[in-house]
């Protein structure tokens, strides 16, 4: 960063702060008129919370158009970020990676985007048209888990798709695993295409000398940051950056398209203010993390039958890199999927964790993790596999199947449809979503043939507890397949 | 000039003593420490403007912690204490020539250093050679060990701050692991008498239940504690603290004691039916 001194400002939060001293009298909306006509809510999220949640107006600019302290902060945020410009999004990081991919393709235009992803970005596919390729990403066989794109594929992948417009990275997964971005970056440059970064899980990076590189750092295109996630922002608050060659004004129109004209100045006051202590105190921030994440996983691997696993992983390909705030742990080895562990976590021990999948557990740790909380994490752990470890065999192992795709997910998702029982449906194609959630990463996405392997897999995660999600019916026993015709 | 010190026993009744003299404030990486001269109490141990040990009361609380599970099995060698900073707990345990060995483990030194200095009726016997020190997590320490001892006090602060972890399953559970199979697990169990005390007591014995065949709850009166009610668990793989009491063996040893003696051990199994009520509601 260059002119740190900038970043100890927060214009939305100061501009709020006048307005309130200000005293004006509202005759607009929200009617709640700072919280005196909703007496419980402002008892309940309290009256400073009430008295900032304003319409904008021109002291506080105006998120759709911004002109003044709204583009003073996103400056700021691009400043602090290494951008072109930052976009303050109160949609989501949801509404982030749609808008990446909606800038990039047009209907009918290809997208290179390893399959993994967040149910957001196949989202985008339903709403935009464009057209899926879909790199394999690498599997870590022991682990059962999904890594990232290996850059050999990437390349193959663009060799047998030179129209199309952009690859999508996350970075990193979940799990915290990182693709070689500057190399495929590099690459899609090469052949003229956009590299947009789903960073969902990626905000600390670009405030630590000592995690995988920011999409911005090697000059990718776009990327979603979701502030709210590792960077401290309120849920639902997220970044949008853009870089190179990519038009603000046309991102902006783009964003415009599906987020609300009401941007809620909570959610904004937080970027800023979330932007504000990351630029000054992230180094430290996020060394402290580190050092939590790292004792812990030493401390879960001291038990004997957990794996909390971490940079030993690195490849140099499909696992370039590795996110060491992370804490995944493996737990199919004391006999328990990870979706159990997380149950009897919540359930036996009052501990709430990010999630269980089949194999693997991921507590997120942040800055506000006390360490006896840390403590509290490793004993029940220790408990669950003194009481509760069998024999593994039995255990399904593996997290990624190959789609097959047959129609565009747009296709998929408008065409003439029918329901059948979930258990009936092999063969056919879906029209729409299956997966669990969280981790949110489609088991099957509208498009794709349904088969009984992938069935299995539907039934297992069911079976096993985790929370199943995507299709109309919300019992998850019907699905909407593609009709077909004689 | 009058100084009072005052401590919230609930959100809406207070309790005062007057101070003589603030001999102590200090402030550790888990809590503010406090050490007042009192005109009623003597000196005073406050943590978080909590009251932990008074000079006047401290006996009540020590003799019942330790004396209950000595009597029901006066052949325990090994002892693990966690918490009990000021060391009262350990004084009480050295009064036995049959214990050979106690570990305790308080997570903030500079209580036990602060306790030494300005409270040596409680701290003076944290140097017998039986007594071995370590500053660390009570829930951390205890996760490694296994099958190894006879005894585990639990001495902990109330169940939000620094001793939240030691309310918790994941602990008990491992002190279950922890003990050999004679093994008696004591633990300060908070009080029944105002709501927010009377919530955690009533998890802390949820907790517990799970884990051991015998699990009963015994009663002591702390002038200076919230209500004065308070209670301690008995939880014990192979004891019972009633039908194994061996009275006329205790009374033999000839201990010094000014609260605790076989009758009140006896006693103090009795329960008020509210407090019965309450442990039955989470059994």
């Amino acid at each position: 960063m260059n002119s740190i001194l900038s970043q100890d400002k927060a214009p939305i939060m100061e501009a709020l702060n006048k307005y309130k001293k200000m005293r004006v009298v509202p005759f607009d909306v929200p009617g709640h008129k700072r919280g005196r006509g909703n007496a419980e809510l402002t008892a309940f999220l309290g009256e400073n919370c009430m008295t900032v949640d304003v319409n904008s107006m021109k002291p506080l600019d105006n998120l759709i158009h911004p002109v003044s302290v709204i583009r003073e902060a996103e400056n700021l945020a691009a400043e602090a970020f290494g951008a072109k410009h930052a976009f303050f999004m109160v949609n989501g990081t949801t509404s982030a990676v749609q808008a990446m991919v909606m800038t990039a393709c047009k209907a009918g235009e290809k997208i290179i985007m390893p399959r993994n992803v967040h149910r957001s970005a196949i989202n985008a596919l339903i709403l935009s048209g464009a057209i899926p390729v879909y790199v394999n990403p690498g599997v870590n066989k022991e682990l059962g888990i999904p890594l990232g794109m290996a850059v050999e594929e990437v390349k193959q992948a663009i060799i047998e798709h030179p129209d199309a417009k952009a690859i999508l990275i996350n970075n990193p997964t979940y799990y915290g695993i990182c693709s070689n971005m500057e190399a495929i970056t590099d690459l899609a440059h090469q052949h003229g295409m956009l590299v947009l970064v789903d960073e969902a899980h990626g905000t600390h990076f670009y405030f630590n000398d000592n995690l995988p590189a920011s999409a911005m750092s090697v000059g990718a295109d776009m990327a979603a940051v979701s502030m709210h996630k590792s960077g401290g922002s309120l849920t639902q608050s997220s970044l949008l950056l853009i870089n190179n060659d990519v038009s603000e004004g046309y991102v902006r129109q783009i964003i415009n398209l599906t987020q609300t004209t009401s941007g809620s100045y909570l959610l904004m006051s937080s970027l800023d203010i979330s932007r504000k202590n990351l630029a000054l105190n992230g180094q430290d921030i996020f060394n402290k993390v580190i050092g939590m994440a790292q004792y812990t996983r030493e401390e879960i691997n001291k038990i004997g039958g957990y794996y909390a696993f971490s940079e030993e992983l690195k490849n140099g390909d499909t696992i370039f890199d590795f996110d060491t705030t992370k804490l995944s742990v493996h737990t199919l080895d004391i006999g328990l999927p990870g979706i159990e562990v997380y149950d009897i976590l919540r359930d036996e021990y009052d501990i709430q964790i990010e999630f269980g999948d089949i194999g693997n557990i991921l507590a997120y740790i942040s800055v506000g993790d006390r360490h006896l909380d840390l403590e509290r994490l490793v004993a029940a752990l220790a408990e669950i596999k003194r009481r509760y470890s069998t024999d593994k065999s039995g255990l399904f192992d593996h997290e990624y199947i190959k789609p097959q795709v047959v129609l565009t997910p747009q296709e998929a998702f408008y065409a003439s449809k029918e329901k059948l029982a979930m258990d009936r449906s092999a063969g056919r194609v879906s029209s729409e979503f299956v997966m669990a959630y969280p981790p949110g990463i489609p088991i099957l996405a509208p498009g794709e043939r349904i088969t009984e392997e992938i069935l299995n897999y539907i039934q297992y995660c069911k079976d096993k507890g985790s929370f199943m999600t995507g299709t109309e019916d919300l019992k998850i026993e019907n699905i909407n397949v593609v009709k077909e015709f004689e | 000039m009058e100084l009072w010190f005052t401590e919230n026993h609930s959100p809406n009744a207070r309790f005062s003593m007057k101070v003589i003299e603030h001999l102590y404030t200090g402030k550790s990486e888990f809590q503010k420490i406090d050490v007042l001269q009192t005109a009623e109490f003597g000196k005073i141990l406050t943590l978080d403007g909590l009251i932990m040990v008074t000079e006047k009361d401290e006996f009540i609380y020590h003799e019942m912690i330790t004396h209950v599970a000595m009597a029901t099995n006066p052949d325990i060698k090994k002892v693990l204490v966690i918490g009990a900073g000021d060391g009262g707990t350990v004084r009480e345990l050295t009064k036995y020539n049959s214990i050979e060995h106690i570990d305790m483990v308080e997570i903030d030194k500079l209580v036990v250093d602060v306790c030494k200095e300005y409270i040596p009726q409680t701290a003076s016997k944290l140097d017998d050679p039986r007594v071995h020190l370590y500053f660390e997590d009570g829930l951390k320490f205890v996760r490694s060990k296994e099958d190894e001892y006879d005894l585990i006090i639990v001495d902990s602060t109330d169940p939000f701050g620094p001793g939240e972890g030691l309310f918790t399953k994941e602990f008990y559970g491992n002190c279950y692991k922890a003990l050999n199979e004679e093994g008696i697990l004591v633990n300060q169990h908070e009080s029944p008498f105002y709501e927010e005390d009377a919530l955690g007591m009533q998890r802390a014995h949820q907790r517990i239940i799970g884990f051991f065949p015998i699990c009963k709850v015994f009663q002591l009166h702390i002038p200076t504690y919230p209500s004065g009610h308070w209670l301690f668990g008995f939880a014990s793989k192979k004891f019972d603290p009633l039908t194994d009491l061996d009275a006329a063996r205790w009374n033999n040893l000839g201990l010094q004691t000014h609260y605790y003696n076989t009758d009140i051990h006896v006693g103090s199994f009795a329960l008020p039916n509210y407090v019965k009520e309450q442990l039955e509601d989470v059994e």
